[in-house]
């Protein structure tokens, strides 16, 4: 096959509006291949990306732990596959989750991305807010940011590329193949960011 | 991208300000429905205490609702039902990550105002307690906090969309322990789906009019719905699921998720059964992984039930004429 194979991790969420949001930035590109939702490990190891989408982050975690996914997602971003992960996909690709209220978490997570999460940052669903963003180093000037309980990066080490804050808090974040977002692209009807996951998933691919 | 059909706008519940130099909005519609959004594939518990909340946390719940009593005992104990008490619902909401609603009496104004104030993540507006109102609904878009509530038709789903509800759940018969009226109801809300769908293709502009007048809804949100050809907004099941295999039959209708009330914490293997749900939900399609589910839990500690076809109190009638 030459065409692009992404998937987006279909465990629990908002695996739909991911999945028509890639295969919409595909066909903006015109960059051929297909989008599919994937869950076990056999169908994550054929992939060129993966998207992993907005949800709960325990449950996302836990229940691939269970089926081996996530061992098999890890094995994949080691070997260069691109990973975009939106709030609780960022999350599970952190190397340590920590909740504003409830403190120290011991979900199972990537342990990948080296970021320190803190979880519900911004505070419950009623504080959950719209507000126009910008992630200039990746060439989007301007983004409306949807932040659903979101998560912020409190701590970010030497590899990780902070593209994005909103009142001092990161919310958005690159390291080589991954890009992390506190925040829901996939809720918009702005491709951009799901078009660069996917500028960077065709040069993986060559 | 998801659906904003029926979004009014200007509602009161939005609500602007300023995140230190940044403009923000709160409450709008794409962050209601959203919210219910990242709850798909996944199973809300009903819980009454702090460790019951820790328990559906463990095993993979997507949120938590909090009640007094859970609805088999509410039918039991008879009397008036009201929302749950505060200090419990802070409680729970201390000490877990996940999403926590909680449910307020139908019409309730200040009920929901007080769970509002309280910060749940989402409101129920929910025929498991006393109505309080007999001829309307909450105004949910005066609110800021999303709402969910329970319908048995495409009518009540759509009526209750039209004043504010981010998210929609079959009603079921509640505290049961029996499906029954929960596979109704989400049969009705879909054949009645394709009705609109196959009139709206047809482009029969006259007979969708009388069809939204059948359904006492305004025309242009039974156009959208029928343009989509699902509800506009995330639909769960809820209403006597109590085994893996129920969760997972219900997944097979088309429903997004799974409410589990009275199934869970009123069996007698609450842990094994509360993760053996949460499994069934999430591989629906395997019917392997659903038989494991089902194996992790003992049929002699289910809830014994009750046959919906002989209950004095019908919950599911409540509010569903307005």
């Amino acid at each position: 096959m030459t065409g692009l194979n992404i998937g987006v991790l279909a465990v629990q969420g908002d695996v739909m509006e991911n999945l028509s949001a890639t295969r919409l930035a595909m066909d903006d590109l015109g960059v051929e291949g297909v989008v599919t939702e994937v869950k076990s490990p056999d169908q994550i190891s054929e992939l060129d990306g993966l998207v992993i989408p907005g949800g709960e982050s325990t449950v996302i975690g836990t229940l691939s732990l269970v089926n081996g996914s996530l061992k098999k997602i890890k094995e994949k971003i080691a070997s260069g596959m691109p990973v975009l992960g939106t709030c609780a996909g960022m999350i599970l690709l952190s190397k340590k989750a920590k909740d504003r209220i409830v403190g120290d978490m011991e979900q199972p997570l990537l342990d990948y991305l080296d970021i320190r999460i803190e979880r519900n940052a911004f505070g419950r669903q009623k504080d959950s807010f719209e507000a126009d963003i910008s992630l200039e180093k990746i060439g989007i000037p301007k983004f409306r940011g949807v932040f659903i309980r979101a998560p912020s990066v409190s701590e970010a080490g030497r590899d990780v590329e902070i593209l994005s804050k909103i009142d001092g808090k990161i919310v958005a974040v690159k390291q080589g193949n991954i890009v992390g977002t506190s925040f829901h692209p996939e809720l918009t009807s702005d491709l951009s960011v799901h078009k660069y996951f996917i500028t960077m998933a065709q040069k993986g691919k060559r | 991208m998801i659906p904003l059909s029926g979004d009014i706008g200007n509602a009161k519940g939005i609500i602007r300000e300023n995140l230190g130099t940044v403009e923000t909005r709160r409450g709008t519609t794409t962050l209601k429905r959203g919210f219910a959004h990242m709850l798909k594939n996944g199973v809300v518990m009903d819980v009454t205490t702090v460790e019951q909340a820790q328990i559906a946390e463990d095993a993979g719940a997507v949120a938590v609702m909090v009640l007094d009593k859970l609805p088999a005992d509410v039918r039991k104990a008879g009397g008036v039902a009201r929302t749950a008490s505060i200090r419990i619902i802070e409680e729970i909401m201390d000490s877990t990550t996940i999403p926590v609603m909680a449910k307020c009496r139908i019409g309730h104004v200040y009920e929901a105002q007080v769970l509002d104030a309280t910060g749940v993540d989402m409101i129920d507006e929910s025929e498991v307690l006393t109505p309080a109102d007999e001829f309307h609904h909450i105004w949910k878009w005066d609110f800021t906090t999303p709402f969910v509530n329970g319908a048995r038709n495409l009518g009540e789903a759509l009526r209750r969309i039209e004043e504010g509800a981010a998210m929609i759940r079959t009603k079921g018969e509640p505290g049961t322990g029996n499906v029954a009226e929960a596979v109704i109801h989400i049969k009705n809300v879909n054949t009645e789906l394709r009705r609109i769908k196959s009139v709206y293709d047809a482009g029969d502009e006259q007979d969708l009019i009388s069809l939204a007048r059948e359904l006492k809804v305004s025309y242009g949100l039974v156009e959208e719905t029928a343009s989509l050809g699902r509800l506009p907004v995330v639909n769960f099941a809820a209403g006597g699921i109590s085994t893996p295999a129920d969760a997972a039959y219900l997944m097979t209708l088309g429903c997004d998720g799974i409410f589990v009330g009275s199934g869970i914490f009123k069996s007698d293997d609450a842990k094994e059964r509360a993760q053996a749900v949460v499994l069934a939900t999430t591989f629906w399609e395997d019917p392997l992984k659903v038989k494991e589910a089902q194996k992790m839990v003992d049929e002699r500690q289910s809830m014994l039930g009750l046959d919906t076809k002989n209950l004095e109190l019908r919950m599911q009638e409540r509010g569903s004429t307005a």
